[in-house]
């Protein structure tokens, strides 16, 4: 008895020790995020303020064209994901239910797409844009993401669950192809879709190396890199106004996982009716 | 109103000919059954009729046209699936309106459809619900009101009682026999049940192997079949069948034609033998007779036979039926019936 109550400790404990490693550095972003300059170059480092500095996210703000910013972050990210998903669903559709010649190699593109770092495609799709003279707007961070190899792939297998006989009833309902996709098989794949939005969105509202390459104007830039110009604009590094742009950058990340995740456990399991 | 025509169809999946060179007619306002074992075909012919799964060659014509190249939609037929396939996204007021919205059907109209329909089928407390949480039943019922709001001229059914219990599936046979009287449109059903076959058919279309055993009314197919498959096919427990030893024929007789008694009877083809299973199923009693090396099962009244007993059974010359080698119904005008007869006297 007492042997089990040291495992069972201990294994709380750790479970701790992971949370807290996971936590940790939003607590203390946060944390920082509401400190003083004084408070953050402070050892030991301070965890809780004295007094909440909101002022520091009215200085992160105007410290450069943070509207202009966010204003481009959230129009690459919500186009990439609006055109994304017109192009991935009828794809992943044709992929899952339609015989065709050549489906075999166009799904191993996808598939090789799928395993292609952007770090290897840069440099071309660059001199396109450049060429194309695109450079200073938003197209370069918009049109290389059109299609989500990730995506076509997760939906497609979503898409096979779903009963043949769903699709030939519609069919006999005088359904037209378009209707079948967007009216019967898109509601049912709300689960894949949600995790499928979910992924995209983190990883172009994160991302910094894409828009560091592609832009070379604070009217084009998202705030990935407002934020880091933060660091640079001063001679010493001002953590807390650097840690308010942090702040200002996660929250609609978490707005938007709340409001994901109820579907994201579903999108593994499907559950028709039977 | 219509009528159907397979001409010279067949089917092949993957190279493997599933119906080869069929011919068949299906009468207009009939209930027409398709039925045999899995792997038969008659889900095959159903999907070309509704166009969702074309012939490799030939024809299928509606009202004496070619339909083969008209779409789904646009032949005027509704299918009822073996597993509903409602759409789980859609109410059940949606799922029945679906097909009248995409066939233009103005609004005012639809809701008069679709709230008749309901009504008809028991559905209207439920318009608003989604089908997960409806009972195996309703869903039923959702799907068949999604096909008779269509008004088709021909309703195609593919097993759809199968997925209820047998309670419920009793009252839905009932209620589907009445609701063709009512429509008094083609319906085609298929299963691979005997029993509902035989109680709702106006024709049955038997069939094994892509090939067509039988068409004709249930009482013809039971008390007149075509061949050992159809007789074995039709029919609880199936038809006894015997080697007569001569020429390769078989004898055969249903369990229910069976004359029991602890004396012996007066039958022109009787035999002892020991009672090995006995089983009580109310109104009946099923026996298993061995005799020499076969057995055979007796359906009768009595239930007061035991196992171990030794019984007589009789049976008379109008219920008994002999086969060729090959499996083919031997006719009383046959040249050798009566020596078959008097062949099975000395069984």
């Amino acid at each position: 008895m007492k042997k089990y109550n040291i495992w069972l400790s201990l294994d709380y404990i750790l479970k701790a020790a992971v949370l807290l490693s996971f936590v940790f550095p939003f607590i203390w972003m946060i944390s920082t995020s509401l400190q003083t300059f004084e408070e953050t170059i402070k050892i030991p480092p301070t965890i809780f303020p004295s007094s909440p500095q909101w002022i520091n996210f009215v200085d992160a703000m105007s410290s450069g064209p943070f509207v202009t910013y966010a204003k481009n972050s959230v129009i690459i990210t919500s186009s990439i994901i609006i055109i994304q998903f017109l192009v991935m669903i009828p794809a992943a559709y044709a992929f899952a239910k339609y015989d065709f010649a050549g489906k075999k190699i166009l799904f191993g593109m996808v598939l090789i797409a799928f395993m292609m770092p952007g770090q290897v495609t840069f440099i071309p799709i660059y001199l396109m844009m450049a060429d194309w003279g695109l450079i200073k707007t938003l197209v370069p961070q918009i049109l290389p993401f059109m299609s989500n190899a990730f995506g076509i792939f997760l939906l497609r297998q979503y898409f096979m669950q779903i009963p043949e006989e769903i699709i030939e009833a519609a069919r006999l309902d005088n359904a037209s192809e378009f209707k079948i996709v967007w009216k019967i098989m898109t509601p049912m794949a709300k689960p894949a879709l949600a995790t499928i939005a979910l992924f995209s969105f983190v990883s172009h509202w994160n991302d910094y190396f894409w828009p560091l390459v592609m832009t070379d104007t604070n009217e084009v830039r998202p705030l990935t890199l407002g934020i880091a110009m933060l660091k640079q604009s001063e001679g010493i590094s001002n953590w807390h106004i650097i840690m308010a742009g942090n702040v200002v950058l996660v929250v609609p990340i978490l707005i938007v996982y709340l409001l994901c995740s109820k579907h994201i456990v579903k999108a593994f399991v499907y559950s028709g009716i039977k | 109103m219509a009528s159907i025509e397979f001409v010279n169809v067949t089917k092949e999946f993957e190279k493997k000919e599933i119906i080869k060179d069929l011919n068949l007619r299906i009468e207009d306002g009939k209930f027409t059954v398709l039925v045999g074992p899995s792997g038969c075909g008659k889900t095959t012919l159903l999907r070309m009729i509704a166009g969702i799964g074309p012939q490799t060659s030939g024809s299928v014509l509606l009202n004496g046209k070619d339909i083969s190249n008209i779409a789904p939609g646009k032949r005027g037929v509704a299918m009822v699936f073996q597993n509903y396939a409602i759409y789980p996204t859609m109410s059940v007021r949606e799922n029945i309106e679906f097909g009248l919205k995409n066939n233009k059907v103005n609004k005012i109209e639809r809701k008069k459809l679709v709230e008749s329909i309901s009504e008809a089928v028991g559905l209207s407390e439920y318009l608003g619900r989604k089908p997960s949480t409806l009972s195996g039943g309703q869903r039923q019922r959702v799907a068949l009101a999604r096909a008779m709001v269509k008004q088709p001229s021909v309703f195609l059914m593919d097993e759809p009682l199968s997925n209820l219990d047998a309670k419920l599936r009793a009252q839905m046979r009932i209620d589907l026999i009445e609701l063709h009287k009512k429509l008094g449109t083609t319906f085609v059903y298929v299963t691979h049940d005997q029993v509902e076959a035989m109680s709702m058919a106006d024709t049955i279309v038997l069939m094994n192997q892509g090939l067509i055993q039988q068409e004709a009314p249930p009482e013809e197919i039971y008390h007149e079949p075509n061949n050992i498959f159809v007789a074995q096919f039709i029919g609880t427990p199936p038809m006894n069948i015997g080697e007569l030893g001569v020429d390769g024929v078989r004898f055969g007789f249903r369990p229910e034609s069976v004359t029991a008694s602890t004396e012996p009877v007066e039958s022109p083809f009787t035999l002892q033998g020991e009672v090995t299973t006995r089983e009580m199923l109310g109104s009946e009693t099923l026996y298993q007779i061995r005799y020499k090396e076969t057995s055979f099962m007796i359906k009768s009244l009595i239930d007061k036979f035991s196992v171990n007993q030794k019984i007589h059974i009789g049976v008379n010359s109008d219920k008994l039926y002999f086969f060729a080698d090959d499996g083919d119904r031997i006719h009383k005008d046959h040249i050798h019936y009566r020596d078959y007869f008097e062949a099975l006297r000395g069984y």
